[in-house]
């Protein structure tokens, strides 16, 4: 076979299960105290520093990672089981979840004994909070065009430029950031970036708030200007991060928030459905569990790759364009049958809500961490066509 | 994968690539390169797969049979292997023993019902019914007015046969039973009921779709490096790429379905929600791939693959035509979405994540 995919049928093992548990019901006790709201998706105040403490303190950031940095050397598999669980629950991760899924693998690789000694563990407790600086106005789907300069200077370098779109960091302590350190080549247009530990709240970095379609603001213009980064925040090998970068998206593509981030309105049109679906609404909601559990157990097929320590680039691309593009259409079709749902239903002005915020996030789950497009690209590459 | 489902499997692999290759067959309008096949299988003991020793059959267990039915689909082989497999531990079930050629089972379809009359003789009438034309024997399920389930072994020429093909041109056809007398039967296991028999057949299909999907896939992406247009192969236009790159993901989402509730049925201790969320969601996803990936696939190779020469049809057709046994897509999603909105909103996450 040229493709040879693979999609093992992983079992979560039975700790997984436990675990399961545990998350259930500490996420119960959190709704029952008025912490979130899982219904409501569109909150204004999905920041609550209190919320990803509790999670630290339950041992469910860096659970991976080793314990001398704070992490709890659990498998992929139970992180996979708390992403979800907490995904499908609405809770608030906004604080913890990048620096949990992305920052702290890529200083847990490529920072100083030192760094690591000192950020990771406070990861693990949920009490700091990343961001990735990756994109800029005229370089998005084109990383490599990035141009925010890092200049050489007295035992560090200078950041001047701007970074865009860039998720959280109006309430981040740290960016992981790719800036030019020296111009690409002709013979490689990937040379010339390097990835940097930005400490925020500094001189010379303004944070400039951009609202979205959905009325939330959540990404930011990040402007440097003379900002100094010390030596010791460099990671990785300087003009080679493009390697990195790359492999670091790996961690955003095939976790479940990569379907399952307009779900509640699938639960929701299960309710105002009841017990008793006409034919049309059974049908609909019948393919949309029948897709969605078909996404989860591709999902948790490559965190089982992962877990065994393979690069599954391909397979996690594939589940990104699919379950991106299902999570999209979800709201939509949910929206088609709805219609029939009776005017009785107790639930019915939650999911007209519901419908109305999901509709409006659907645009951008196609184009975060990768478009669509740039996917079918590194699949195409995986299959012998480039 | 444990070795042994791989000897299993490799087996079957090796007879199809020997004797089952598409190009051969496609040039064989006699059809004379079925004998020789079914011999091949026959002696490897591949039919009889999942019957016992006791009852005449070669006893591979279930996930090896499943092995055996991906590689089927990936050959989209048209001899009925499947069938026969599905009959055989249909039959097992009630421990009748099977018989040595070709069979098929009845009823294919969850709305199609055989009852069984006072004086144990058979009555009804199944409609798309694979290959009941070429069965020699039928595996039978059927139910008495009390609802009591028996499994029979029937002769096929006792049967009234109305031939028809499917959109692959295999036999699909109806089989009428008049009171017909079963050479055997016996009263199925506790519990077995209908639907389980068109969960088995549907797993069956799905992992014949999804074989076959990945050899739409293999054939096509080969297909984009050949054909030279506007001075390039084709698989070098980005438009190209993207339909293969979204072929690649309905062949992924087909295999990860169906072997996933393959491996369900296989470890299943009973047949609950949730290995029926895992049999049905099968058949519906690798159904819905078979239509959007055939598309594809199609749509890659161009006129060449709309052509009886070219080996493409032998995979879409057959794919497309899978759709219907043993329950539709649509038919299953509507028992899918009652199931879920009896057990209410707040069991549905519950039922997804179950494994
Ligand atoms: C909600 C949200 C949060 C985000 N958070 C962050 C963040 O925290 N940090 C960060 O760095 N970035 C973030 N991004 C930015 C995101 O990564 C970029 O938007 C994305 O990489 C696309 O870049 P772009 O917007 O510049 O679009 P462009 O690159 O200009 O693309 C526009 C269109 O052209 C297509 N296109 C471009 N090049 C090609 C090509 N070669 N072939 C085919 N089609 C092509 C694209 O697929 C797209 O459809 C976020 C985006 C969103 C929507």
């Amino acid at each position: 076979m040229t493709a040879a995919l693979r999609f093992d049928p992983i079992r979560l093992p039975s700790e997984c299960e436990q675990l399961r548990k545990e998350v259930r019901a500490f996420l119960a006790e959190e709704i029952a105290a008025g912490t979130f709201d899982p219904h409501q998706p569109n909150r204004e105040d999905t920041d609550v520093p209190e919320f990803s403490r509790k999670v630290g303190a339950r041992g469910w950031l860096g659970m991976t990672w080793p314990k001398k940095y704070g992490g709890h050397e659990r498998s992929f598999l139970e992180r996979y089981v708390v992403t979800e669980e907490m995904r499908v629950a609405n809770a608030p991760t906004r604080r913890f979840f990048v620096a949990d899924r992305q920052s702290g693998p890529v200083l847990l690789k490529y920072a100083p004994e030192h760094i690591k000694m000192e950020i990771l563990p406070r990861i693990c407790r949920g009490e700091i909070c990343f961001a990735i600086g990756m994109s800029e106005p005229n370089s998005g789907s084109d990383l490599f065009a990035a141009k925010t300069r890092a200049t050489k200077t007295d035992g560090g370098y200078l950041i001047n430029g701007t970074k865009i779109w860039t998720s959280s960091a109006h309430i981040a302590d740290y960016m992981i950031a790719i800036f030019r350190t020296s111009p690409p080549t002709k013979e490689n247009r990937r040379h010339g970036l390097t990835q940097f530990l930005v400490k925020m709240k500094q001189p010379g970095i303004q944070v400039n708030p951009i609202g979205q379609i959905t009325g939330q603001y959540e990404f930011n213009e990040v402007v440097f200007t003379d900002h100094f980064i010390p030596d010791d925040h460099v990671l990785g090998e300087i003009d080679g991060a493009w390697k990195q970068a790359t492999s670091e998206l790996a961690y955003e593509r095939s976790g479940p928030e990569r379907f399952l981030e307009t779900y509640y309105v699938l639960t929701e049109l299960v309710r105002a459905v009841g017990n008793k679906p006409d034919t049309r609404s059974a049908e609909g909601i019948g393919r949309l569990v029948a897709q969605v559990h078909t996404m989860r157990r591709m999902s948790v097929s490559v965190a089982g790759m992962l877990q065994a320590g393979k690069e599954p680039v391909v397979e996690a691309s594939i589940v990104k364009d699919i379950g991106t593009i299902w999570e999209q259409q979800l709201p939509h079709r949910v929206r088609e049958l709805a219609a029939f749902v009776e005017e009785t239903a107790t639930n019915r002005e939650t999911l007209e809500k519901q419908l109305d915020f999901a509709i409006k996030t659907a645009p951008k789950l196609t184009i975060q961490g990768g478009t669509t497009e740039v996917l079918r690209g590194i699949i195409a590459r995986g299959l012998g066509l480039r | 994968m444990a070795e042994s489902e791989n000897i299993v499997a490799e087996t079957a692999e090796k007879i199809f690539a020997d004797l089952a290759d598409a190009q051969t067959i496609n040039r064989d309008e006699k059809g004379e390169w079925k004998a020789p096949l079914w011999q091949a299988l026959s002696d490897a003991g591949l039919p009889l797969a999942w019957v016992g020793e006791d009852c005449g059959g070669s006893g591979a267990s279930l996930a090896e049979g499943f092995s055996v039915l991906s590689a089927a689909g990936r050959f989209a082989v048209a001899v009925p292997l499947a069938e026969t497999m599905l009959a055989g531990w249909l039959l097992a079930q009630a421990k009748i023993a099977s018989p040595g050629d070709e069979m098929t089972v009845v009823p294919a379809s969850p709305k199609d019902r055989i009852t069984v009359n006072a004086d144990g003789s058979l009555s009804g009438r199944a409609r798309g019914v694979p290959f009941a034309k070429v069965a020699k024997h039928l595996a039978v399920l059927a139910s008495d007015a009390k609802g009591d389930c028996s499994i029979a072994l029937v002769d096929t020429g006792k049967c009234r046969i109305e031939s028809g093909l499917s959109l692959g041109g295999d036999p699909s056809d109806i089989v009428t039973l008049d009171k017909v007398q079963p050479i055997a039967i016996k009263p199925a296991p506790a519990g077995f009921d209908q639907t389980r028999l068109m969960l088995m057949g549907g797993v069956t299909r799905s992992l014949q779709i999804a074989g076959a999907l990945e050899s739409m896939l293999e054939i096509s992406v080969r297909y984009s490096n050949e054909r030279v247009a506007f001075e390039k192969k084709i698989s070098k236009f980005q438009a190209v790429q993207h339909n293969l790159a979204r072929l690649a993901g309905e062949s992924a989402a087909a295999l990860a379905a169906a072997t996933s509730a393959a491996d369900a049925i296989a470890n299943a201790n009973s047949f609950d929600d949730e290995v029926f969320l895992e049999a049905v969601a099968a058949k519906i996803r690798c159904s819905e791939a078979a239509e959007k990936g055939g598309g594809i696939a199609h749509q890659v190779h161009g006129a060449i693959g709309f052509t009886i020469e070219h080996i493409l049809h032998r995979y879409s057709l057959r794919a497309l035509a899978w759709r219907d046994d043993f329950g539709s897509e649509s038919y299953w999603a509507v028992e899918l979405g009652k199931l879920v909105c009896k057990r209410g909103a707040d069991e549905l996450w519950p039922l997804v994540a179950s494994r």
